[in-house]
């Protein structure tokens, strides 16, 4: 049951952060690059005011798959990171802690590049 | 059809769209909860074969990543996303997206300020406000709070 549950609230979590951007998309000029800088910006402020951390514990990969969660990536890493060696882990925590998503993104990005082709736009 | 500008207004209301935010929402969550739970489906899987409490989440986000560039570089990403809207951007798979696309769609400028530079067309803003957020967070962290 508990395991259930937890696959609830990932769809519900995760699904409520892509309406909210949804709404914001269809309602205010924001263009999807924007939805996406204030998504991160949004996870390191919700993740410094102690609020996503609860959230990540209820909602699992439901609130770290979203953008928000690689914003309280960056933030918990910085946490840690201070912690363990002092303010220069406010340079060195946020990079390190999302470096495989980033070097990931940018591999397989190139990869794409080579062996394919862009599509036509219609 | 030969009818006045007012009663052309009312037919075009009549047959308008209603709602599409609406129906947009409805797809948003529909997609970016079933990617969530696919996520956490992932991650479950990786923690049975032996990863670690804090890398199995990591091998997931890889995995969506992989995933997303190879549907990108298919072509068909753009059909999913055109159905979800938010729903594919919000996730990681959004991300993965607008870094593999402009790579993709400005090979012909060349490999290095082509396919280099465009690679960061997104995900250079987000790395940059991510990080400088953090940084500041940081700061403020190591100063008044630790």
């Amino acid at each position: 049951m508990e395991t259930l549950m937890d696959y609830v609230w990932a769809f519900v979590v995760g699904g409520l952060l892509c309406v909210i951007a949804q709404i914001l998309i269809d309602k205010t000029k924001l263009t999807p690059a924007r939805i996406l800088v204030s998504y991160v910006v949004a996870g390191v402020i919700l993740y410094a005011v102690g609020i996503y951390r609860p959230l990540v514990e209820l909602a699992g990969n439901g609130a770290t798959t979203p953008l928000t969660g690689f914003g309280y990536n960056i933030a918990a890493g910085v946490r840690d990171a201070v912690d363990r060696i002092g303010l220069l882990g406010a340079l060195t925590g946020g990079i390190s802690a999302t470096s495989a998503g980033i070097a990931a993104a940018l591999c397989f990005g190139y990869i794409a590049a080579l062996f394919f082709r862009a599509k036509p736009k219609k | 059809m030969n009818i006045g500008n007012k009663e052309y207004k009312k037919y075009v209301e009549a047959h308008a769209q209603k709602s599409p935010c609406l129906r947009n929402c409805v797809h948003a969550f529909l997609s970016g909860g079933a990617i969530c739970c696919a996520a956490q489906g992932l991650t479950q899987l990786y923690k049975c074969l032996g990863a670690t409490e804090s890398l199995a989440p990591s091998i997931t986000s890889i995995t969506l990543i992989f995933i997303t560039a190879l549907l990108t570089g298919i072509g068909i990403f753009d059909n999913i996303a055109k159905w979800a809207g938010a729903g594919t951007l919000v996730p990681i798979t959004g991300f993965a997206n607008s870094v593999v696309s402009p790579a993709l769609d400005n090979k012909a400028e060349g490999w290095v300020m082509g396919v280099g530079a465009k690679i960061f067309t997104v995900a250079g803003p987000v790395i940059l406000y991510g990080t400088l957020a953090g940084a500041v967070y940081g700061v403020i962290y190591a100063l008044f709070i630790r």
